[in-house]
């Protein structure tokens, strides 16, 4: 089979990229476009008692403000918002609703007008009267109040009596403070109503959540609502869930009948979702020889008054370490900003970090190598349900990580590195996230002159889906990559879940595998139906497409084309449509691991912090295309630079505001602050995950990042800063 | 669209300014467009011309989403106004590629997989056109530091400065 699968192939969507021709959901200019600005609260907690808009009104080219007073109608039970993300617990947010205010940054009012200017300058002339409530947004004024939720991972042995009568023992809390996706492209909708048809270009995830959602909030039939998302500027999570421009947008055209844009601020995307705050304790009880004997793993995050929302944060170390003794507790605090939501990772990225800094400061105390003890606690099964792994090359990850980056010449003691000025740091730690499938359909449309239309309503949110989707196709199809047209990010299109968790590229390729082989299926019967066909009596599974061609598997030579069996047929077109199948064996633990290692350079009077290496290894399955998995982990990488060093979504909670609501004083790492990155993928066959072996790439990039800078910021200075970012005035006295 | 002086007029609290014929040069072809003072350079190739390929990721300067080329030199078209640039000669994303060849920098940005998403993309490689006529750049170390008002959330920048160089090292 010509292998289009592993090959380094370019975005095939890539020429549309550099040349501006990819169109995201702002940029769709349909005539007599109307142009919303949004007016948002400016406190925490409270009710509207009036909102003015007769400024706003007087404006030339302003054509209505709405309001939750003159908004067209909206459904009112709380399960027409649930998307297919909301939490079981807790009422969805419900945009321009009601006079309540839940958050700072909540949408009040939409201003329309004949252009984007107009309805800007506009939108500072609405006055709103609030009546004020006490509201809270410190995680750490509230700690007291914390609840705990179910969690899955159940509790072993007494963790609290092995800890206590533990030879050696580390205890510490650490702390992630909130952080925002900031993808590139502001959130944005464009609506366009016509006769009872809604079509949006929405900036999302996942164009069937939204489609549904929209369906249920305005009570519309499924085929009068069409929702596109071709190509979206980032996600990383922020667009999981339906913002709430959407619902402006839909509104407003509603309201008008006229096509609506609504684009958000880079500021008011500080009030859509955000990664949690979340306080981490960790309790390791170990043995003298390095050996866990005792885990404790609690964690406390942040969620809206009126949503619960909280991804596993404790269980992943039962994955990574055996430790006959372990408990994990999870609680929740509520405060008065909008609802938490995924970001990169959710709940490892936090976790792992905190897990993983732990390790270190255990290693530290046990005078032990950091990869010494990981290896020493090393476990081959899923500790929680005590089952095998379908495979884990971690091993592997922290011996090929550890001889790229040279650890071996590391020399224990903190500050005993040094290169001219700069303190000099070595950190690793380990990463783990899921390899998860879920269902999906894949269209295929094969046309006698060789080409395939391959289609699913997934998005690419730059994962690099458009790329693999084509290559793992070519390969199936026998066909060369440029005859296949991936189309994607379109709602009408077969069912396909959210871009997220890592599940996209398993899921669509191993549909794509099913569809294929229907195709083929079909293009044997043609062929077996030639006169003195050379494959009479073959099965399916005992032909391949290989080169436009339908070809025997035991005798090569025994071949009809794809384009004459067609032709035999009488068949201009073959149309397939197959899901994936989702395994529900849960005899294996189905995971992805690496291994992280990170130097740092600290300046030791300033204490600026570079990292300047960092080498991953990451074990995920099949790699489908190295160029863009390395693409994906490499960014990952950065997200974790910036979790490390830069990124704090900084409240004042005096007035319950962000007060670094821009993207120049929420830090995120630029060109400068990124150098040397490796990332080695360890070779991991797995044909138990899923028939094509694939696990995803999409989380586990960013996975320990954030503990192996900080192990390597206490190796270079003897500092232990474990609340994130570690900024230089944490560091700065170095004694 | 003014609606002064029809029955509509009302006191007003914010009168709209009025709009100023303005004559740009856009990727050679010339342009008249007529612009409110307070448009941006930004949403008038956007909104005015429909030219999307340039971004807009912040409004305030901070993202570099929004580079263009004016004159020659790189700037962020969302801290300018549109009637400042009266008669200036603008490059965008469209105007790079020559006859359907793409410019160098845009092919290795394809062969260095130098994105993801796709939005910083025209921004960074307008940006990296400047750059390379302002010739001051020649380490990886001095493109990394005179890159670093183009954001990529993505976190494709090392694959973006090797793309520079392949770029550099072509012209």
């Amino acid at each position: 089979m010509a292998s289009h699968i592993g090959s380094a192939t370019s975005r095939v969507d890539g020429r549309a990229k550099v040349t501006g021709e990819a169109k995201y959901a702002g940029e769709f200019n349909v005539p007599g476009l109307v142009h919303g600005y949004v007016v948002e609260s400016t406190i925490p907690k409270g009710r509207i008692v009036r909102i003015d808009t007769s400024g706003a009104l007087e404006v030339d080219g302003v054509i209505d403000v709405l309001t939750h007073r003159n908004r067209p109608q909206m459904a009112d039970k709380d399960d027409a918002y649930k998307d297919e993300v909301a939490t079981e617990k807790g009422s969805p947010y419900r945009p321009l609703y009601d006079d309540i205010v839940l958050f700072s940054g909540q949408p009040l009012a939409l201003v329309l007008a004949e252009d984007w200017e107009t309805a800007r300058v506009a939108a500072s002339l609405v006055k709103v009267e609030y009546e004020k409530a006490p509201h809270i947004t410190d995680l750490h004024a509230e700690r007291a109040n914390a609840y705990a939720i179910d969690k899955p991972e159940k509790p072993r042995g007494d963790a609290e009596r092995a800890f206590a009568s533990a030879a050696l023992r580390h205890e510490a809390e650490y702390f992630i403070p909130t952080e925002h996706h900031n993808p590139m492209e502001l959130f944005a909708s464009t609506a366009i109503w016509d006769n009872g048809q809604l079509t949006v270009y929405d900036k999302t995830q996942g164009v069937q959540n939204v489609q549904q959602y929209l369906c249920s909030v305005f009570k519309m039939k499924p085929d009068a609502v069409r929702v596109m998302s071709p190509y979206m500027g980032g996600g990383f999570g922020s667009g999981l869930r339906p913002q709430y421009q959407v619902v402006l947008a839909v509104l407003a055209a509603r309201a008008l009948n006229r096509p609506v844009r609504v684009m958000l601020s880079r500021a008011q995307m500080y009030a859509l979702g955000h990664r949690p705050a979340t306080i981490e304790r960790l309790a390791l009880g170990a043995n003298s020889d390095g050996t866990l004997d005792a885990m404790t793993h609690e964690a406390i995050a942040v969620t809206s008054q009126f949503e619960e929302f909280a991804r596993n944060d404790t269980g992943w170390g039962n994955l990574l370490y055996k430790s006959p003794n372990a408990k994990f507790e999870h609680k929740l605090v509520k405060l008065d900003v909008p609802t938490s939501c995924d970001m990169r990772a959710p709940g490892a990225a936090t976790g792992v970090y905190a897990l993983e800094c732990a390790m270190d400061e255990l290693a530290v105390a046990l005078k032990m190598d950091p990869v010494q003890l990981r290896l020493q606690c090393y476990s081959d099964r899923d500790q929680g349900a005590d089952i095998p792994y379908t495979s884990k090359q971690l091993r592997e990850c922290y011996r090929q990580g550890a001889a790229a980056f040279g650890w071996d010449k590391r020399t224990a003691e903190p500050r005993s590195m040094r290169e001219g000025s700069d303190l000099v740091g070595w950190g690793m730690a380990s990463g783990v996230w899921e390899a998860l499938q879920m269902p999906a359909t894949v269209r295929i449309v094969l046309t006698a002159n060789g080409h395939a239309e391959v289609a699913t309503a997934a998005s690419d949110i730059g994962t690099g889906t458009y790329t693999i989707m084509a290559q793992v196709a070519a390969d199936m199809l026998g066909l060369p990559i440029d005859s296949i047209n991936v189309k994607l990010g379109d709602s009408t299109l077969p069912q396909c879940p959210l871009e997220g968790g890592s599940w996209i590229a398993s899921s669509v390729c191993n549909a794509i595998a099913n569809t294929a082989r229907a195709v083929r299926g079909d293009l044997l019967k043609l062929a077996i139906g030639m006169k003195d066909s050379p494959l009479a009596g073959a099965g399916v599974d005992d032909v391949a497409l290989i080169d436009g061609k339908i070809v025997s598997k035991r005798d090569a030579t025994r071949a009809v084309s794809i384009a004459s069996a067609m032709q035999s047929g009488n068949a201009d077109r073959i149309t397939r449509e197959e899901a994936n199948k989702v395994a529900e064996d849960k005899s294996h633990a189905r995971n992805v691991h690496s291994a992280i290692f990170a130097e740092v350079k600290v300046d030791e009077q300033l204490g600026v912090i570079r990292v300047t290496r960092v080498v991953n290894a990451v074990a995920a399955g099949r790699i489908l295309n190295p160029k863009t998995a390395h693409s994906q982990v490499m960014g990952g990488v950065v997200w974790g630079i910036g979790m490390a060093l830069h990124e704090e979504t900084l409240f004042d909670h005096r007035f319950g505001r962000v007060m670094n609501a821009n993207i120049a004083e929420y830090h995120v790492p630029v060109h400068a602050d990124v150098h040397d990155i490796k990332v080695i993928f360890v070779d991991e066959p797995d044909e138990i995950v899923n028939p094509l072996g694939i696990k995803g790439l999409g989380e586990i990039g960013i996975v320990g990042v954030a503990a192996a800078i900080a192990n390597a910021v206490y190796h270079a200075t003897g500092k232990r800063v474990r609340d994130l970012p570690i900024t230089l005035d944490k560091v700065v006295q170095f004694n | 669209m003014a609606r002064s002086g029809t029955a509509k007029r009302v006191t007003r609290t914010a009168t709209v300014p009025e709009k100023i014929p303005i004559r740009l040069t856009v990727n050679g072809n010339h342009m008249e467009l007529t612009v409110a003072p307070w448009t941006t350079l930004l949403d008038a190739l956007r909104d005015h011309l429909d030219l999307t390929g340039t971004k807009k990721g912040c409004d305030h300067g901070q993202c570099g989403a929004c580079t263009v080329l004016v004159d020659g030199r790189r700037i962020n078209s969302c801290l300018t106004l549109a009637v400042m640039k009266q008669g200036a000669e603008i490059v965008t994303i469209e105007g790079l590629a020559q006859d359907g060849e793409l410019h160098p920098l845009q092919q290795a940005f394809i062969d260095h997989d130098a994105f993801q998403c796709g939005y910083c993309t025209s921004g960074q490689i307008c940006s990296a056109a400047g750059l390379i006529a302002e010739g001051k750049a020649k380490t990886a170390d001095e493109i990394r530091e005179l890159m670093s008002g183009n954001i990529c959330r993505c976190g494709a920048y090392p694959n973006i400065v090797a793309a520079i160089q392949q770029a550099m090292e072509r012209s």
